[in-house]
């Protein structure tokens, strides 16, 4: 088990440092000065540019600017914004919760509707329920994202007035950031009305946020449950006379759920690496938003950080799918 | 369970609503575009940053009039300027209290050395704050303050003296400006003996209306209004900027009431806007000019004759339907109309390719000629769509035969070239930071500026006079003469297209009263109540 799980460590080590060349050359490579675009139409003198560079380390050879990334990295120094001069690593400690926030409530419900609806198609195989429950998770697959989560916000808030537009919670409640989560801050406030109001902002950006998810959990669940179903354990179990829901849930979910676990993970970790789309409609300040608009600001220090720490969740999710899916199931840690 | 669960959800929601009507009396919310850069305004050259920060938490030593662009006291009561125009002298504000942060309490009110503090810390290197969190003021040498300003003299406690390297009458209005904002000095010696200067630029005491309770990055910032103000408590008592950078999503919260006023509305949305029962929608020209300018430097443009047969064979009126979708209002002058000085007389070039034509004769050019015209990667409130009005020039042009070649990069590069003069003509335009007809006309086409922000590269020894002149008097009328003669010589030898002036709209919630559009750009909250 050690030895698998070192074999896995000793790969993250490479892929560490490829992230950070690329992400390093590719920043740089997109044309645009970043301090000609903070100055904008104004501009800024031949001196003042010559000394801003000096001050921001712009002016000294790649190589040597690469080398001061890496080396401030490994110090745990991932530099400072350009545009709010705040250090990279507490900006993504005050956006990454409300990342957390939102990718963990996505997750519960693309589970709770994806797992049954799969569970539901693959039994009910070739009927109409499993068709529609197929098509239907189809077009969620399939879903632009923007117009999604406008038409629900258009739908469901601004006309029917059920959820709130976007944000996090009503302006009305002046919550303490201590958590830095909002479904907990709210209940530590103990402003009567203030937890609802945090929930009630969730409920739309998670659905809009886990519909893929949900989508691609529930053709997982039927496809390996159907995958299952045939195996000849079932059909003995069946011929034994056990309850027909007692050899679904029992009998083959189980077997069923190591692939779909392994694709929830997958999903929850690109979930926690912020959802561009959903948190700009939702203005939801979490770190996808984040890191495009740094993009555009050519804010290359944050471009360069929080790519890199994404990227680690990533890699640290990966290795806890690895490593749990080598625990569930010996012949993947016994193999070479 | 799946009944049990919408129960739950239903119950929430009807909690969140009642306690929504609870405690909402006097909250006023603005849907603001993005975050502030940071607390400290002099950093920074963003209004997103002016609006969090110093419209509504600072103050100035002169301001800005609300509604207007004409400067009024502000913590100074009145000023004297020495007949040299080299001395100017502050008589400052008594009894005018700082706010209090969880940090620090002051124990004195506003004085002399709070002015002298703010900009010492931006002009002088050796004053230790001034490298203290990056330490680069963009608007305060960008205005030339730091060459600008010779001495600052305490004289008692209200009375500061300026002197001046060289008589500069739109200083005045640069100290109306967002960089120009007042720190506490107590407060920055407090930090410093703390060991922590930074603090001063994230949780800076200020004298202003509303003072800062809490911020949270892209999500909200929370103001009270500040019960010692100078000027008396603001109309309402809660201040929050909820941050939203969508501008459908901005609207779908001012439709639904989670956001009393919302800025930059998508001109698509306007029409719909206008017909909501709920919704007032204002509007007033912006401070801002939008052209195209040539290059003077280079052939042919280097005969007014060529650039101002291009003046005629331009169809603006086209430009103004299709690329500004009514937002906009052609442009004759270099500075916009809600400007002082502006010069109502001047003709502007009528749309004549039959007169282009023979123009371009007259200067050699029968058959046309081959050129280019740069435009713009990004989407500016001069100018919402550079291609798009590239596309009608190019077509207008080819009527008289000249040929051009549409051209763009990125807009960090394209702020580059033109400012080498790489292009023959540059699509751009220009917002106005204080006020002063300066700002535009000796920035913009001074000989100054060649090479740097007069992108027509355009040095002309009569009309530069005439800036340098209004430069050296503080006598209003004096300058207003100078401006209007300069904008004649401008017509007549045209080193640019004027385009456009922009429109901008700003939709409130029908309870909002008392709000004012700024034209220098701002949103100031003080007057408003609902």
């Amino acid at each position: 088990m050690f030895q698998f799980i070192f074999r896995r460590l000793s790969l993250v080590i490479p892929t560490f440092l490829g992230i950070t060349l690329l992400t390093f050359t590719l920043i740089r490579l997109i044309p645009g000065d970043p301090i000609e675009v903070m100055a904008g139409e104004r501009g800024v003198s031949a001196e003042r540019h010559a000394e801003l560079s000096a001050q921001l380390g712009f002016d000294q050879p790649l190589y040597m600017q690469y080398y001061n990334y890496v080396t401030g990295v490994l110090q745990g120094d991932l530099g400072n914004s350009l545009i709010t001069r705040e250090p990279v690593m507490k900006e993504f400690l005050t956006l990454f919760p409300a990342t957390i926030e939102l990718a963990f409530c996505a997750a519960i419900f693309a589970i709770l509707i994806g797992l049954p609806a799969g569970i539901f198609a693959a039994v009910k195989r070739g009927t109409v329920i499993d068709h529609s429950v197929m098509t239907f998770s189809l077009t969620g697959y399939s879903m632009p994202i923007f117009w999604w989560a406008l038409l629900l916000m258009l739908v469901f808030s601004v006309n029917l007035g059920w959820t709130p537009v976007s944000g996090r919670i009503d302006v009305v409640y002046w919550i303490d950031d201590v958590t830095g989560f909002m479904l907990i801050d709210s209940l530590l406030s103990g402003e009567e009305g203030a937890f609802s109001s945090a929930v009630s902002h969730l409920i739309l950006p998670s659905i809009v946020l886990g519909t893929i998810p949900m989508a691609v959990i529930a053709r997982m669940t039927r496809s390996s449950m159907l995958e299952v179903l045939s195996e000849d354990y079932i059909r003995t179990a069946r011929a034994k006379g056990i309850a027909p829901w007692r050899v679904i849930v029992i009998h083959a979910l189980r077997n069923a759920l190591i692939p779909v676990i392994t694709v929830i993970g997958l999903q929850v970790g690109i979930l926690l690496s912020g959802a561009i789309l959903t948190e700009t409609v939702f203005a939801w300040p979490g770190i996808g938003k984040w890191l495009i608009e740094s993009i555009g600001r050519r804010d290359y220090p944050v471009v360069q950080g929080g790519i890199l720490i994404v990227a680690c969740i990533i890699i640290v999710v990966n290795l806890l799918v690895d490593i749990t899916y080598g625990i569930v199931n010996p012949r993947i840690r016994h193999s070479r | 369970m799946k009944k049990g669960l919408a129960k739950l959800t239903l119950a929430l929601m009807a909690a969140g609503a009642i306690g929504t009507s609870a405690h909402a009396a006097s909250t006023l919310v603005y849907c603001s575009e993005g975050s502030p850069e940071g607390f400290n305004p002099a950093f920074y050259t963003a209004g997103t940053t002016f609006d969090a920060t110093s419209k509504n938490m600072f103050n100035r030593l002169v301001e800005f009039k609300l509604g207007t662009t004409e400067t009024e006291p502000g913590l100074a009561t009145s000023y004297d300027v020495s007949s040299d125009g080299l001395e100017y002298t502050f008589h400052l504000r008594k009894g005018v209290k700082f706010h209090s942060s969880k940090d620090f309490k002051p124990t004195r009110d506003f004085n002399a050395d709070d002015v002298i503090f703010t900009f010492d810390r931006q002009g002088n290197k050796e004053n230790p704050y001034h490298t203290v969190s990056g330490g680069s003021y963009e608007y305060f040498t960008g205005m030339g303050m730091d060459t600008l300003i010779k001495e600052m003299v305490k004289i008692d406690d209200y009375t500061v003296k300026f002197v001046l390297t060289k008589p500069e009458a739109p200083f005045i209005a640069n100290l109306a400006m967002d960089f120009a904002s007042i720190f506490s000095k107590e407060q920055a010696d407090f930090y410093m003996k703390k060991g922590t200067p930074e603090k001063l630029d994230i949780d800076p005491v200020a004298t202003g209306p509303f003072q800062k309770v809490q911020y949270q990055k892209d999500s909200l910032i929370r103001y009270t209004a500040f019960e010692d103000y100078w000027k008396g408590k603001a109309k309402v008592d809660r201040l929050v900027f909820s941050i939203t950078p969508d501008a459908s999503v901005r609207y779908a919260k001012l439709k639904a009431g989670e956001c009393d006023i919302m800025p930059y509305p998508n001109p698509a949305d306007l029409k719909q806007m206008e017909a909501d029962p709920n919704i007032n929608l204002m509007n007033q020209e912006g401070l801002n000019v939008g052209y195209l300018a040539f290059n003077t430097q280079k052939k042919p443009f280097t005969d007014p004759r060529v650039r101002q047969a291009l003046n005629l064979a331009t169809d603006k009126s086209a430009i103004i339907d299709a690329v500004f979708q009514g937002a906009g209002k052609v442009a004759k002058n270099p500075i916009p109309p809600t400007m002082w000085s502006y010069n109502k007389d001047i003709v502007d070039y009528p749309y004549d390719p039959v007169k282009a034509k023979k123009l371009l004769a007259e200067a050699g050019y029968p058959d046309g000629f081959s050129t280019n015209i740069w435009a713009m990667p990004v989407q500016r409130p001069y100018n919402p769509n550079a291609r798009r009005m590239a596309e009608i020039m190019q077509e207008d042009w080819s009527k008289v035969g000249v040929k051009a070649e549409i051209v763009s990069y990125e807009w960090g590069e394209y702020l580059n070239r033109s400012k080498k003069g790489e292009h023959d003509t540059v699509l751009l335009g220009w917002t106005g930071d204080n006020g002063d007809p300066d700002n535009f006309l000796y920035v913009l086409l001074g000989c100054d500026g060649v090479g740097g922000s007069n992108r027509a590269q355009w040095c002309n020894e009569e009309f530069n006079n005439l800036l340098l002149s209004a430069k050296q008097t503080s006598d209003k009328a004096e300058r207003t003469k100078l401006y209007e003669e300069s904008q004649v010589v401008f017509k007549r030898e045209a080193p640019w297209i004027t385009v456009a002036h922009s429109v901008v709209y700003e939709p409130i919630r029908k309870e909002v009263k008392g709000y004012k559009i700024d034209p220098l750009g701002g949103h100031y909250f003080y007057n408003v109540s609902k």
